[in-house]
This record gives C-alpha cells, structure tokens and sequence, in this order.
C-alpha cells in the first residue's frame, strides 16, 4: 500500500517507521524545517517537507496514488482539513484522522471524519477500566447502533446481590447478556441468582447508564461497589 | 440582521466595526482577550457602549460560539488567522448551526478554490492582490520605448 502520513511528532514519525518495516511504501511530511532535518537522516527520501493542507505539497507526495492518509498532526484543524481533502478531492479510500482535544471528536463526526483516534480518550477508557470507583466500565460504543456495553461488578453491599434476574427491574432498553463468575462466563436465565463478586456485561441504548448504576449500586447511595 | 464575527484581527475587527455603524447587531470572538482593544480603534465610545458584543474564546469551541450567539447568527464571518481554522468552523456555522450566510476568509488560493467549488463562499486576499498586481502591470506604460 502507498500511504502518506502527516506530521513528523512522535506519533507520526514512529508509525512511518512501523509502515515502512512492514513493506508499505511511505511519505511523512513535517512542515517544521528542524522535525524534517532530524527525521529525514533517518527515514531519507520517504520524509517529504512542507505544510500538507497546501493541495500542491499533497499532489506533490502523489495523493492521487494513495492508498491511505493519516493525519496525526498536532493540530485538529490540521488534521480535519488534511483528511476531508483527501477523501473528497483526491478521492483517497482509506483515512485516519488523531484528535489531540477529545473536546472536537464532535467536529470530526460532523464532518465525517472517520475513524478519528485520540490518545486522551484511549487512557481516559483505560482508567476507568483500572479504577474500579468508576464502577461501571464502558467496553464498547457501537456508534452506529446506538449502543453501549458495559460491564459492572457486584459488590456484598450491591441491591441487586442475591435477587433472582428475572425479578430485576431492569430500565427499559437495557439487557443482561452475561455474567463472569469464578472466572466463568455464563448467559443468565430469569432463575438466576446473582451473586457478589459477579461481573455482569450488559448492553443498553445510550443514556441508560445513570439508571443502571441506581439498580446495580448499593442499596443506599446508588453508587456500585468496587467489590 | 445579527453578524458574528470570528477572528478580530485588522480584517474582522474592520469588518465588525463598519457593520455595526450600519446598524446591525455585531458579535465578535476572538481567542485573545486583548484584541478587544482593536474593535475600539478609532470609534468614541467603547464597543459595548455602542451595542457591540465581545467574547473571548477559540472558534472551535461549541460553548464559545454558543455564547457568542452563533443559534440567531444569520451572517457567520471567519476570519481568524488560520485558513484551516476558518475552513472548519465554517463548515460547523453551515452544517450544525445552520447559519443561513457563511463566509470564510482563506489566504491560499488554491484550498479557496476548491472549498468555493464545494458550497463554502470564500474570500480570498491573496488572489485579489494578484488581480490587482497584475492589472496594474499590464496597465503600465513602460518608458515609451518598447
């Protein structure tokens, strides 16, 4: 595949050379005089200087050839103005676009801007699948379903530890689809008993996470235990 | 009708100033609170005395242009100091906010071009001052002898 990836940061600099490893052929283009000089002694011809949003400096890496456009500057305008040009003036098939401000994720999707990947949101996922006082754990955003799965774990003081599933009031557009126990995942029947120490992974219509932490919680602050 | 203004720089502070004496409703937004100083070049009074409304904000943030009143904006102007910048935030006065009359200020040619040729009206300096250049050569009249 040939693919242009712009900007030279750690980011772009390190996935040229990942691409290039693995056969592609590659063009990074750094508009910063001094990024180009330090990157071009290692990457050589396959680093190209200039600013990518000028059409010229793209038509000049050969984006009429590409396969792929990554825009990984540091900069979301940048990057959102990079990616639309190469999709929809060059007609380029595959792009990826980095937010550096998950704040302007928002501004990718309305122009449809996909996938946009940003490092913020990446950890923020981490920590809250590290830090169990989050509670519940978001595993999945299916966007354009409209879905969610999370994941939650019983705790002794949990209002729902020891209720039979079937006798659960659970919000509507929300649904149990498994529990983890003793490392054992099972899909529960209404005769369930669930017990604490469970994980169970529900998949709900967005929205609906505030009713389920009520549910799931403790019986008194509605928060969920960290077990 | 109500204008806002993005980018208070000499082109959108000019601007906002001319269409506030016309009488028009005029916000400006401007991540710099001190170019608030620049829209009050030249006028008596200060800018909010004379109705005019100042923020201070980047243009990609949704809360700024909300504030600044981008959901009554009939006329959205981007004239910040980056043609990308301007180029996007158009686009979201066009298509989230539905603002009826969008007019972004790009420098390049060439991106000027091709965003116009998508529906997006843009104002392009640098190409009038190439017209203007080359006009005025070809307006020359040498020294007479050639």
């Amino acid at each position: 595949m040939y693919i242009i990836v712009v900007g030279a940061g750690k980011v772009g600099w390190n996935l040229a050379r990942e691409l290039l490893e693995k056969d592609h052929e590659v063009t990074l283009i750094e508009n910063d005089r001094r990024r180009y000089t330090t990157v071009e002694q290692e990457l050589e011809h396959n680093v190209s200087y200039g600013d990518a949003s000028e059409l010229w400096v793209l038509e000049r890496a050969g984006i009429q050839r590409a396969d792929m456009v990554i825009a990984v500057t540091g900069d979301d305008e940048d990057n959102m103005l990079i990616c639309q040009v190469a999709r929809e003036k060059y007609l380029v098939d595959q792009i990826i676009a980095r937010v550096n401000n998950p704040r302007n994720r928002q501004h990718f999707d309305l122009l449809g801007i996909k996938p946009s990947v940003s490092a913020t949101d990446l950890i923020l996922r981490l920590l809250e699948h590290e830090v169990p006082e989050y509670g519940l754990v978001h595993l999945l955003d299916l966007q354009e379903e409209q879905l969610e799965i999370i994941e939650m774990l019983l705790g002794k003081d949990s209002g729902v530890t020891g209720r039979r599933v079937g006798d659960l009031q659970m919000p509507e557009g929300s649904l149990l689809i498994s529990v983890l126990r003793s490392g054992k995942g099972f899909v529960p029947t209404a005769d369930t008993i669930l017990e604490e120490g469970d994980e169970v992974l529900a998949v709900l219509d967005p929205g609906k996470e505030d009713e389920l932490k009520v549910l799931f919680g403790p019986a008194g602050d509605g928060g969920i235990s960290s077990g | 009708m109500f204008i806002l203004i993005v980018g208070c720089g000499r082109v959108g502070s000019s601007v906002a100033r001319a269409m506030l004496r016309e009488g028009h409703t005029v916000s400006a937004l401007d991540e710099d609170p001190e170019s608030h100083a620049r829209l009050e070049v030249g006028l008596e009074k200060s800018w909010e005395d004379l109705g005019g409304q100042f923020t201070v904000g980047a243009g990609l943030e949704a809360e700024a242009l909300e504030a600044a009143g981008i959901d009554q904006a009939d006329v959205f102007i981007a004239s910040t100091d980056g043609d990308n910048t301007n180029i996007i935030i158009s686009q979201i006065a066009q298509r989230r906010y539905d603002v009826p009359t969008v007019i972004a200020r790009v420098l390049d040619p060439l991106r000027a071009e091709w965003y116009a040729r998508q529906g997006l009206q843009t104002v392009c300096p640098t190409r009038v001052a190439i017209d203007m250049l080359e006009t005025a050569v070809r307006d020359s009249t040498g020294r007479g002898n050639g």
